[in-house]
């Protein structure tokens, strides 16, 4: 026994120094070196230098004059990125069914006049409760109301939609889709 | 399915059947001790690692051996994980000031990653300091996959030496996997990730200002002990960072699973992108699919290896379907829009990521439970039943459609074993795999082998809802809170990691069973299959014959399939019908619990 322990010991704290150790720094200074931004958070600055959010982290938005993202299913807050979670909430549970019910009358109470059936992923929380993005499905549905909320004419805000929107990653890969904060942000910028 | 889910689907078979080859053969080199680059030039300093450890390379040990250095080893790295764990608050690297982890969760999770298993009763963000991830996590991520590895060469070696005591070096395989193998490929997939946006950073959370403030409710207790709930506004959040890619690569590469944050690779932190996502599935599969390539190399004779694969490949092919049509064919309790179309996803969407959509979580889910990653991109409890049963039973199937890194292969040479032991049933000869005869022992061996999970699953499921302490944990009501206890001690008990998220698992209870399960299932496989090993290594090889069943055909390819499928539904059909399969005829019937 004793003959394996001295190998196991020596063994087990030098690929640690290696793998725990010398492998993280080493991609740590990459990172630093090459991809300081990304691999800092993303951050978003506004024109003062004040960090206002990350490019891959979703922020709640429940005014008018906003486009709404994922229900978010973190606490105790929505989109707390300080703890993911997502809601957990099975299939045929009738939790889930009546969430998605409140959520669908939120959004038919914010624009009575829009009678179009709600796309899935505006009314479901997402697996991380941080998705930033939502469907562009999910932004036309909202379109109208965001224009008359900001008294801007549909076509110009379609423009600004269309420029926010990101295709398939090269064209393949993962689904077409928009990131809300950055859009909304470009939203304020554009009709400051 | 629309096409262009096909089409993602097709592109991620090609790719990653491409490398096998490359890589397979590779693998292959370094096992063989053949020049193969890397192990030329890093040679001095492969030996001056096993000076510094007083390890004699050339020892070559007999199976008790080689499962006694393997034990020692494993225990030690699971001592100090837990060890990180109760320090962490005194350690430092830990911005945060995470207090020490409780015990029996520390416990859960030190043996958790000391068996490859990596299921996660807490929350990454919320408990673990850097220090811990780096030198407990990461490091275990690498030391476990590489013992599965380690065990494997050690099953091939049985079959290719005769007359022989020994199975090889523990340590040289041990440090032959992680440096030439492991090391390097997550150096790579680390640096990649970096560039699609996964952190890698030691800076504190960082605090950004909202553009919207949020207001929620806080139950505290007022100057007179009462409960009050007070209203906080909030214009600030707070990001979650830390040395991340380093440790997602090789979570991925080394079928491990563990996520930095709570939710895995469906954080933005983790898997930023569609690209990331396509990269660290490939990396789920790549070296699990590989080192069949390398099998069939060292056996002497490269159709040995494809016929697993092929049967591998066959089986997770038909089941990406099945997920996929189940996700997109959405929830019919869900008042909604779920149809595909160009603008968006549709299905079901509870649970999955935007980014990721239907298809790449479908797929993800497949791939992380057909080997043992457990890493999730979408939350498997929000699945449809059908959509869950997928992951549940590649679990259930024993972690061999791929499977973990090693033990995937070791644990399907195993289901070869008992198909060629029924086919000499069959046609009335003894038995023989690779010119090796396989009589009562190996027969004995395989059959702990096979037998193991199951007990542990079923058995475990069955005392936990006998238990109240069993029944509190459950999120879901219903035909679904069985199958999220039933899927919990699957992953358990094929040392998966994978969980339906609901079932509150961080609790004495849980953690005590289901760490004492992995423990049992990951070292009462690998036992035996190292005594299988050293049974077969002291065999002679027996010249092919008219009587021997050719194992390199479709044939053969078609009757490993049957027989993993046969027991997988034999012994769990029961209680999958309990679960998932209630729960899909309530859901069609749009019946709620």
């Amino acid at each position: 026994m004793l003959n394996y322990f001295k190998p196991a010991v020596m063994l087990l704290l030098l690929l640690t120094l290696l793998t725990g150790v010398i492998y993280p720094l080493v991609v740590t200074a990459f990172a630093h070196t090459f991809y300081a931004d990304k691999a800092n958070g993303s951050l978003i600055y506004d024109a003062k230098g004040q960090a206002v959010g990350s490019a891959l982290i979703g922020q709640s938005f429940t005014q008018a004059k906003y486009f709404w993202g994922r229900a978010s299913a973190t606490s105790p807050y929505p989109y707390n990125a300080g703890a993911s979670s997502g809601s957990n909430l099975g299939p045929t549970n009738p939790v889930l069914v009546t969430a998605v019910n409140a959520r669908v009358k939120t959004l038919q109470a914010a624009e009575p006049s829009n009678k179009t059936a709600v796309p899935v992923d505006l009314v479901t929380a997402s697996a991380s409760g941080l998705d930033p993005h939502i469907s562009v499905a999910a932004v036309e549905y909202q379109l109208k109301r965001v224009a008359k909320a900001r008294n801007m004419d549909e076509n110009k805000l379609r423009e600004l939609v269309n420029a926010q929107t990101e295709t398939r990653q090269w064209f393949v890969f993962g689904e077409p889709r928009i990131n809300v904060l950055q859009l909304n942000l470009a939203l304020d910028q554009a009709t400051h | 399915m629309t096409a262009q889910s096909f089409l993602q689907i097709m592109l991620y078979l090609v790719v990653l059947l491409a490398l096998v080859k490359p890589l397979g053969a590779y693998m292959a080199r370094i096992y063989q001790d053949e020049p193969a680059g890397l192990n030329r030039w890093l040679a001095s300093f492969e030996k001056l690692l096993y000076r510094c450890c007083g390890i004699d390379a050339k020892q070559d040990m007999r199976w008790a051996q080689y499962a006694l250095a393997l034990l020692v080893f494993n225990l030690l790295g699971l001592l100090a994980v837990y060890a990180l764990q109760r320090l962490q608050a005194f350690l430092p690297l830990n911005p945060q000031n995470l207090a020490a982890v409780n015990p029996d969760s520390a416990f859960n999770t030190a043996v958790s990653f000391a068996t490859n298993t990596n299921w996660q009763g807490y929350g990454g963000e919320t408990t673990m300091s850097y220090l811990t991830q780096m030198l407990g996590l990461t490091v275990q991520n690498f030391l476990s996959a590489a013992s599965g590895m380690a065990v494997l060469v050690a099953l091939v070696r049985g079959f290719i030496r005769r007359n022989s005591d020994g199975i090889g070096n523990f340590w040289v395989d041990m440090t032959r996997s992680t440096l030439y193998i492991l090391l390097p490929l997550s150096l790579v997939l680390a640096m990649l990730l970096v560039g699609q946006g996964v952190v890698q950073t030691t800076n504190p959370y960082q605090t950004v200002t909202l553009t919207e403030a949020v207001s929620y409710q806080q139950s505290t207790l007022d100057a007179t002990g009462k409960p009050v709930t007070e209203i906080i506004k909030s214009q600030q959040q707070t990001l979650a960072l830390g040395p991340a890619a380093a440790q997602i690569a090789i979570k991925q590469l080394g079928t491990n699973g563990g996520g930095f944050f709570n939710v895995n690779s469906a954080h933005p932190f983790e898997n930023p992108t569609p690209l990331s996502n396509f990269l660290e599935m490939l990396a789920i599969l790549l070296i699990p699919a590989s080192l069949c390539y390398s099998f069939g190399v060292m056996v002497g004779d490269t159709r040995q290896g494809w016929v697993i694969l092929a049967a591998m490949t066959l089986i997770f092919t038909s089941l990406v379907f099945v997920t996929v049509t189940a996700e997109q064919s959405g929830n019919p309790l869900l008042k909604v829009d779920q149809i595909a179309s160009e603008s968006q996803a549709g299905g079901n969407m509870e649970g999955k990521e935007t980014r990721f959509g239907i298809v790449n979580s479908a797929l993800w889910a497949v791939a992380t439970t057909a080997a043992s990653n457990g890493s999730v991109n979408a939350m498997h409890d929000s699945f449809t039943p059908l959509g869950g049963l997928v992951p549940m039973w590649l679990m259930q199937l024993g972690e061999v459609i791929f499977g973990g890194v090693g033990c995937g292969l070791y644990g399907m040479i195993v289901f070869a074993i008992v198909a060629v032991f029924i086919a000499g049933l069959m046609i009335g000869r003894t038995p023989e795999y690779l010119g090796k005869k396989i009589e009562a022992f190996e027969m004995k061996m395989a059959a702990v082998i096979i037998l193991v999970p199951p007990l542990m699953v079923l058995g475990g499921t069955a005392l936990a809802l006998m238990l109240e302490v069993g029944k509190v944990a459950v999120l879901n009501n219903g035909a679904h809170g069985f199958s999220e206890v039933l899927y919990a001690f699957s992953s358990a008990g094929n040392n998966n990691g994978s969980a339906f998220g609901g079932l509150s698992a961080n609790t004495p209870f849980y953690n005590l069973m289901l760490g004492l399960i992995m423990l049992f299932s990951r070292y009462w496989l690998m036992i035996p299959v190292l005594a299988i090993a050293g049974s077969l290594a002291n065999k002679k090889i027996v010249p092919a014959g008219a009587g021997t069943l050719p194992t390199h055909t479709p044939l053969f390819a078609v009757l490993l399939m049957i027989t993993v499928l046969m027991v997988g539904a034999l012994t769990f059909v029961p209680a999958l019908a309990l679960g998932p399969i209630v729960e899909h005829l309530q859901m069609t019937q749009q019946v709620m619990p």
